[in-house]
């Protein structure tokens, strides 16, 4: 099978520091694929290189075997892949639908829409509720809320709806549960399968060893900048995992990338 | 699994009797307090319409009807045309984080290019005008490039800007200054804004009509379309909108190219207003620090992304209203500069007040 989504020898340096050293990444239609890795491994570089916020030095990366080039987010997005980012990437003072549709506002049909390029704030609030109700977070009343009036969980909650609502071809969510509570990571959780059982291949980086083993199909272990691994969760323990992001243990030639 | 059922059986049903319990205990948390704080905190341009309509009353009420008329209180919107405009094109830019120092000079060369094309090189005075307001874009256009760009803090390059921009005004026009006779015997076009029209007691002029037309078009246009909302988004945090989508540099040129265009448009409100065209006009100096004031007394966050743009027209109407109400009580002017910078430190507190978000 094809990788929907392949990076070869990708390599960035910030000065004197390398954070991804001739890296490979391979994501296959349908599956959750975890990205673990010690602190300063590489994951966010990794990540940002595949999601167009960074431009790598070196390496290409191809999806659904067409090679790409993002020079920014946007380009990565029209070409559907969502990100959810470990820092959100939200505007506090804004609201949620404001939010959620940020750089592909719905304007209003008509002359309103098109000479004044007036917002259909409307339909926009209509979808941005029921994307919210779909991943449960009914604890938000209101959708015209400033974001930073809500509590972290439901920040993350709003930042994976929009990611689950826009994302066409992969979703990459960094460290989706880090900031929840464990109702809330659940719901995420439950949200990531659901996701995934409609076809959509799914980036998972976390440090989160239970929820890793739990959903994901395949474990890409990050290690100095580079693939060190690739595992099968069923097939190894946390144990092992944690030994091999952390150097203590080598895999075998056989599991080796 | 099935034990946790039981349990969440049991919590359904423990909930059932408490919740109007619960109900009951919303509004005593919150208080007045909390509730006028949430009202600010959704539409932060309701602090400087109190103080505005509280200084109406208070002036109205000290003075009587020599205050209180239609003919003072028009009075007041054409005091406030330059400083409005120019506020307007200021609150834009605070709103994504910068400042612009260099609003009042570049509003002064305006008005030079305008006269001096007219009159030196016989241009037709409309076309005099669309070069001044192209100019004026243009500067903006280089603003902010190198803000976007370049990557230099907009205190840096606007404070730069406005040194050129005053020197190259005196420079140009030779520091001649083409007198109001002049203007209106050979180009009216350049007063066009100036033309004074009465309505019941109230006078107005175009200018005044040009600056109102100006704050609800941009009203508008930061509330309900795409860019206006990039725009806040820009100024709350550039990092987040970029990730999300927002082409950043897009959004800050375009701010600095309006502005540009507004502080031009402020240079052709100033040749209706003062009828002449002179390169030592006070706006070129103090411009900018009115302008700031208003949009500090309006509301709007230093810090980018908060605000809006009516509040900084009342905070320049508040201005306006302080310095006609003192001047007809008959006190020192000094008060006014008094009560203002206390204005502008009072605005500055409730805004620290507001952004604290639960309250």
């Amino acid at each position: 099978m094809e990788p929907i989504l392949k990076g070869r020898g990708l390599v960035k340096r910030y000065g004197k520091v390398t954070a991804l050293d001739r890296c490979d990444f391979d994501l296959y239609p349908g599956e959750i694929l975890a990205v673990i890795g010690d602190n300063g491994a590489g994951k966010s570089s990794l990540i940002k290189a595949l999601s167009g916020a960074v431009i790598p030095d070196e390496g290409e990366i191809h999806l659904e075997g067409k090679p790409i080039n993002f020079a920014s987010p946007i380009e990565a997005r029209d070409a559907g892949i969502e990100t959810v980012y470990q820092t959100l990437a939200m505007s506090p003072a804004l609201s949620i639908a404001d939010n959620m549709f940020m750089g592909r506002e719905i304007r209003k049909p008509g002359i309103a829409g098109k000479i004044f390029r007036k917002l259909d704030k409307a339909a926009m609030e209509k979808f941005a509720r029921q994307k919210l109700s779909d991943l449960g977070l009914m604890t938000i009343q209101n959708i015209n809320q400033a974001v930073e009036t809500l509590s972290g969980g439901q920040r993350q909650g709003v930042a994976v709806a929009r990611a689950a609502a826009f994302g066409s071809k992969v979703i990459i969510l960094d460290e989706p549960t880090a900031a929840l509570g464990v109702k809330e990571s659940r719901k995420v959780l439950e949200l990531i399968k659901d996701v995934k059982a409609r076809g959509m291949p799914i980036v998972l980086i976390s440090h989160n060893m239970p929820h890793v083993f739990e959903i994901a199909d395949r474990i890409h272990v990050h290690r100095l900048g580079k693939r060190l691994c690739v595992i099968d969760p069923k097939q190894y323990s946390m144990n092992d995992a944690v030994a091999f992001m952390t150097g203590a243990k080598v895999p075998d030639e056989a599991q080796a990338a | 699994m099935s034990s946790q059922t039981t349990t969440d059986n049991d919590y359904e049903s423990a909930s059932a009797g408490a919740s109007s319990d619960v109900a009951s205990f919303e509004p005593h948390r919150k208080g007045f307090v909390g509730h006028f704080h949430d009202m600010l905190h959704t539409t932060p341009a309701l602090v400087p319409l109190i103080v505005l309509v509280g200084a109406i009353i208070v002036f109205g009420l000290l003075l009587g009807s020599k205050f209180f008329s239609p003919f003072a209180l028009t009075l007041i919107l054409q005091q406030v045309q330059i400083v409005g405009v120019l506020a307007a094109a200021q609150s834009l830019v605070i709103l994504t984080a910068g400042i612009d120092l260099s609003v009042g000079a570049l509003a002064v060369l305006s008005s030079v290019l305008m006269g001096q094309f007219t009159f030196r090189y016989g241009i037709p005075p409309a076309i005099a005008v669309a070069l001044g307001l192209t100019v004026g874009t243009a500067i903006g256009a280089l603003n902010g490039w190198l803000v976007s760009r370049v990557k230099l803090p907009p205190f840096i390059v606007t404070l730069g800007m406005w040194q050129i921009v005053l020197a190259a005004n005196y420079l140009f026009s030779r520091n001649e200054t083409i007198r109001s006779q002049e203007i209106k015997a050979e180009a009216p076009f350049l007063q066009f804004l100036g033309i004074k029209f009465q309505l019941a007691g109230a006078t107005l002029t175009l200018g005044v009509l040009l600056m109102l037309g100006l704050i609800l078009g941009l009203a508008y246009a930061l509330r309900a379309t795409a860019w206006g909302r990039h725009v806040y988004a820009v100024g709350d945090d550039p990092e987040a909108a970029k990730l999300a989508g927002v082409n950043v540099h897009r959004t800050i040129m375009s701010v600095y190219m309006l502005v540009g265009f507004i502080c031009a448009l402020a240079g052709w409100v100033m040749i209706g207003r003062f009828g002449s065209v002179t390169p030592s006009a006070s706006t070129g100096m103090m411009g900018n620090i009115q302008s700031i004031t208003a949009v500090v007394i309006g509301g709007i966050s230093l810090f980018g992304g908060r605000g809006s743009i009516l509040g900084a027209f009342f905070g320049a109407l508040i201005v306006g209203v302080f310095e006609l109400g003192l001047r007809m009580a008959g006190a020192d002017p000094q008060w006014t500069y008094l009560l203002i910078g206390v204005l502008i430190i009072g605005a500055v507190t409730v805004d620290q007040w507001i952004r604290k978000v639960s309250a």
